[in-house]
């Protein structure tokens, strides 16, 4: 399959160049010297060829051989991509593991997806029907209650001739021909995609049903749509990690793809070992049975951690034309648009901004774009969402990967490292974050809840601003200034702060929220504003309702009551009712 | 480095350039990339280099020692066909090493035939075990609030003139295997020490000598120091080295290895400064942009693996230029290592050691090595509230300032009486003061109890009714 393509003139870190065929293919998927090392030819001048490899070059001599192998940077899809961790180029990690041991080798060969591995399949078309890519040929079981759709491969059309009856089978098995003009072929379960080259899809749809996520100041204050695309930028320490593993274990997706591109290895021996163990609330299954890990740490070769974001975004399109929702977090795309830099940096190509190259913008832009709610070519439908991570140099929102990030995305979670560092988590600013679907989504949460979300969630957004403004002036002349109304409002928005923004991630009760959860934490939150507002209008004095025994209990509602008993939000409810109307009888007479 | 373990290479006479401590080389065959190589002058002195750069021509070179008294025609270059090597052996404990791994404590060559390449291999992702076991340090804002756990990389974030070498001393004298509070304090593990300076001073390397030696540490350390005056390049190496040694004890040995490496600032330089010379494109402050990568190849080679007893835990120390914790050295340091220790310069002008500044520390895996089992139930609990209390002190200050203290609301009154008591009694303590685990905790409360009970909205109502001590009667 592969051939000799040119021989080696140059080798600085991940690029090398070569002389040689003029035959090698832009974006062609390489092998490099004696060791085969896997790389792409991004580069092609005459007979010279530029190459970054996608493995340590150290030791790799000028003059050993470039084989080429015809075919674009590609992944294998096909079952058994769930529980997987691969690195960048999707080789399978526990597999290298088992042949070279704990420390990763160069060289090393494996097959993406186990060919061995029997699935239980059933098809779904018969003899003589007509398909065309996109189609679903049938079903295997991916894990027990995951049914994995195989999907004629989008390039591909024609007629069925013959179907293997249900049964047990490998990747490689026969479980289909498709006559096509003269020409009659073998379908497997397996097929190759290119990375680079986004899935077809049939038109997009609407993006108006809301990504739950479990986070309160996620689903109730800055939504994302189902196909939507956010960022998460935030200085170091300040919780991008945190936030991103508690959207891969809550988001209700049905496909989890998560990126760790340049990040810290123990990271992703902690997801390793976590999610095994935990259990997704809707399926009642482990986490681990809907979650594809794809790990390029920040000491793995630098060219693959470029690639990873691809090879990620490929295996999420693919379960999605299924008619899944996949949600992807890539963490974080600051390493990504790094690595390009260190390679355009290698290349000697002219920067732009902070030595970032010139196309940056567009690398992102393109990225972010294959995120989407669609009409997939089956006719099913499925979305991708995107949440990227963020990591700009000394938490400086303005700097070139932030400030693209931005164009691309309509959901902005900006991370705070003054509300970290008071251990406030997550620690989303509400102040500097945004959403552009709370319109699209205002009518789901409707229908679910039957309450008005948006009215209620744009009212605590107001009073929280209205704190912001309110604090400037209580940093210059102390709270005691300020006239009870106004303090009320302090007093209510410290509840939206301790009560609701804040969530524990490590509490077993507080670290999922229902929408349902959700709203009625809101919704008391603000009933406790009104009756104290119309209280202290009447002139009573703030601290008595400050020390209303029912405040901290509102506070600690979080984790004291579970998504299974709202109803005891009707008794808190009443107890704010009861202490209010007394200190409102008291006051009065 | 031991001469006979070098298998013969080419060799070629004469250097087509020489521009600060890079040399480019002209006319060699097959050169590999990253090979080590070997440079004589015109007086037949040795120097070693490493290949940066290779195309048919030429091969760009790096002098470790840099280039001074090399000439065009005069010097030779020798290529040993190998990535830099070093000997790690058991022995090379209690030994003291240049920057390259050459002895110079006056002893033999460590006796060993096991030789490991300096740039080491990635970690696989799937081969580690995620640090669960806490290291005591006797020191309350990290154990209590910032604890470090066996396999934890977490940097000392300092500036000029802080004590950062004793807190980093104090810690490799105290450090123990962690024990759930109340449960008998036995002798702990004791942990081997790989110490690598990178263009500190001779002063500096004493200290960490003398203090190990009065610790009576020396004998399971192995130092390995670049100082001020040796050459820049070599430090890029010094790292590397002291975290072969460290690997192959731990995963190896299956020993347990704290690594301290000081000054990182001083390794960003050196990078900084080959990458200049090589005309790079510079990003921020003129570090390369592969600055992120190279950092990271070093601080992840910490943790702990299924294959072996041992763990390697990392504390790297970084002045930061200006105390700016957003120059890229530090920057990027703590995008990677998992959290910091932050000192401060006013706590350390009010005379409080060690000077942690708490708000801006981190330990990002703290909340898997604390709690019921570990420490003790309440601990991660309490620890936020620590946080949150002493955030909110930030503010009552900042207003006190303003309107005076008289005038602040008898509760925020109380604030302030906690910041002060938080500082003097619980960041305070002594450099030979060694606090278990469950002091700490009891001081936390007892400073916790200086507030109502119903500002302690972070630990629970059960935590609250055990421990705290105060007067408050409300609830």
């Amino acid at each position: 399959m592969s051939n000799e393509v040119g021989k080696i003139t140059w080798i600085s870190g991940p690029v090398v160049r070569a002389r040689g065929s003029k035959n090698v293919g832009m974006l062609e998927l390489v092998e490099v010297g004696e060791d085969r090392l896997v790389g792409e030819v991004i580069g092609l001048k005459g007979d010279q060829m530029t190459v970054q490899v996608y493995e340590e070059t150290a030791g790799m001599q000028t003059g050993e051989t470039i084989y080429g192998t015809g075919l674009p940077l590609s992944v294998e899809l096909g079952p058994g991509l769930i529980q997987s961790i691969y690195d960048g180029v999707q080789r399978p990690l526990p597999l290298i593991e088992q042949a070279v041991g704990s420390f990763i080798n160069r060289g090393a060969r494996f097959d993406s997806i186990n060919r061995e591995k029997k699935w239980k399949y059933t098809p779904k078309v018969k003899v003589g029907d007509e398909v065309k890519g996109g189609d679903i040929l049938g079903v295997a079981m991916e894990t027990d209650t995951f049914e994995h759709r195989v999907m004629l491969n989008p390039d591909d059309s024609g007629t069925i001739t013959w179907v293997a009856p249900a049964g047990e089978y490998t990747v490689n098995d026969t479980i289909a021909k498709l006559k096509s003009g003269k020409e009659e072929k073998n379908v497997t379960m397996l097929q190759r995609w290119p990375v680079r080259r986004a899935r077809p899809f049939v038109n997009r749809r609407g993006a108006n049903i809301p990504l739950i996520t479990g986070q309160r100041i996620l689903d109730t204050f800055f939504p994302v749509a189902k196909g939507g695309a956010a960022g998460i930028p935030g200085p170091f320490g300040s919780g991008k990690t945190v936030t991103q593993h508690s959207i891969a274990k809550w988001a209700d997706a049905e496909v989890i793809v998560y990126i760790g591109c340049g990040e810290r290895g123990n990271e992703m021996t902690e997801v390793l070992q976590e999610f095994p163990h935990l259990i997704d609330p809707r399926s009642g299954r482990p986490l681990m049975e809907r979650t594809v890990l794809i790990a390029n740490t920040s000491n793995m070769p630098v060219a693959a951690r470029e690639a990873s974001i691809y090879t990620g975004i490929t295996i999420a399109e693919y379960y999605r034309d299924m008619g899944y929702h996949v949600a992807l977090m890539a963490d974080s795309t600051s390493r990504w648009a790094e690595a390009l830099r260190e390679v355009s940096g290698r290349l000697e190509e002219m920067p732009a901004e902070e030595g970032y190259p010139a196309y940056l913008a567009g690398r992102l832009a393109e990225f972010y774009e294959r995120a989407g709610y669609v009409n997939n070519l089956n006719g099913s439908q499925g979305s991708v969402s995107i949440v990227g991570a963020v990591s700009p140099p000394g938490g400086d929102f303005s700097e070139p990967v932030t400030q693209h990030t931005k164009r691309f995305i309509r959901c902005f979670w900006a991370l705070d490292k003054s509300l970290a560092s008071a251990r406030h988590f997550p620690a989303i600013n509400w102040l500097d974050s945004y959403s552009e679907y709370l319109e699209d989504v205002g009518n789901w949460w409707r229908e679910k809840t039957g309450k008005d979300w948006l009215t209620m969630r744009n009212r605590a957004m107001e009073l929280l601003s209205e704190e912001s403004r309110l604090s400037q002036i209580v940093k210059l002349v102390g709270p005691d200034a300020l006239p009870f109304t106004e303090r009320m409002v302090l007093e209510t928005t410290r509840l939206i702060r301790e009560g609701l923004l804040q969530q524990n991630a490590t509490e077993t009760v507080d670290a999922y929220s229902s929408v349902e959860k959700q709203i009625r934490m809101l919704e008391l939150v603000l009933y406790f504003h009104e009756r104290g507002m119309a209280i202290v209008k009447r002139g009573a004095p703030i601290n008595l309702i400050h020390d209303l025994p029912v405040v901290d209990k509102i506070i600690r509602a979080k984790s004291t009551i579970t998504n299974e008993e709202l109803g005891k939000f009707e008794d808190l409810q009443k107890e704010i009712d009861e202490q209010m109307s007394q200190l409102d009888a008291e006051y009065r007479q | 480095m031991s001469e006979a373990k070098v298998l013969g290479g080419q060799e070629v006479v004469g250097v087509g350039r020489i521009e600060g401590p890079i040399m480019v080389v002209e006319g060699a065959a097959n050169v590999s990339y990253d090979e080590v190589v070997e440079i004589k002058d015109s007086r037949g002195q040795l120097r070693r280099g490493r290949v940066l750069e290779v195309s048919e021509n030429f091969a760009v070179v790096q002098v470790f020692a840099g280039s001074t008294g090399l000439s065009i025609d005069g010097t030779s270059v020798r290529f040993l066909g190998n990535t830099l090597h070093i000997p790690v052996a058991e022995e090379m404990l209690g030994r003291i090493f240049d920057g390259l791994g050459n002895p110079i404590d006056g002893g033999p060559e460590p006796l060993t035939d096991k030789y490991a390449d300096v740039n080491g291999q990635p970690i696989n992702p799937t081969a580690r075990i995620y640090p669960r076991d806490y290291i005591q340090t006797g020191i309350s804002t990290i154990d209590g609030v910032n604890t470090l756990l066996r396999g934890q990389k977490l940097p000392l974030f300092s500036g000029a003139g802080m004590p950062h070498d004793q807190l980093a001393a104090q810690i490799v004298r105290q450090a123990t295997l962690g024990k759930e509070a109340g449960a008998p304090q036995t002798e702990g593990e004791e942990f081997a020490i790989v110490f690598a300076a990178m263009g500190v001073k001779n002063d500096v390397a004493d200290y960490f000598r003398r203090s190990f030696t009065e610790s009576g540490a020396l004998t399971r350390v192995a130092m390995f120091l670049n100082l001020a005056d040796d050459p820049p390049v070599e430090r890029i190496v010094t790292p590397r080295a002291a975290l072969t040694l460290a690997e192959y004890l731990a995963y190896e040995k299956g020993m347990h290895v704290l690594v301290v490496l000081t000054d990182m600032t001083n390794y960003g330089e050196a990078l900084r400064q080959i990458s200049n010379v090589r005309g790079e494109v510079p990003s921020r402050k003129g570090y390369p942009g592969y600055l992120y990568s190279d950092l990271a190849s070093l601080y992840e080679r910490t943790g702990r693996i299924r294959t072996s007893e041992g763990s390697i835990t990392q504390i790297p120390i970084l002045t930061m230029p200006n105390d700016d914790i957003t120059h890229p050295m530090p920057d990027l340091t703590g995008y990677i290592t998992e959290g910091q220790i932050v000192l401060g310069r006013e706590l350390n002008f009010a005379g409080i050691y060690p000077p942690v500044t708490v708000l801006p520390s981190l330990s990002r895996l703290m909340k898997d090595g604390i709690g019921k089992g570990r420490t003790r139930d309440d601990h991660p609990r309490w620890g936020a509230q620590l946080y949150a209390a002493y955030a909110r002190t930030q503010d009552v200050r900042a207003l006190a300032s303003v309107i005076g203290e008289e005038e602040l609301s008898e509760v925020d009154q109380k604030y302030l009486k906690f910041g002060r008591a938080f500082e003097r009694e619980f960041v305070n303590q002594a450099f030979t003061e060694n606090r278990t685990i469950e002091r700490t905790l009891e001081i936390g409360w007892k400073l916790l109890s200086i507030l109502p009970k119903k500002e302690l909205t972070r630990v629970n109502l059960d935590e609250i009714e055990k421990y705290y001590t105060g007067t408050d009667a409300t609830n």
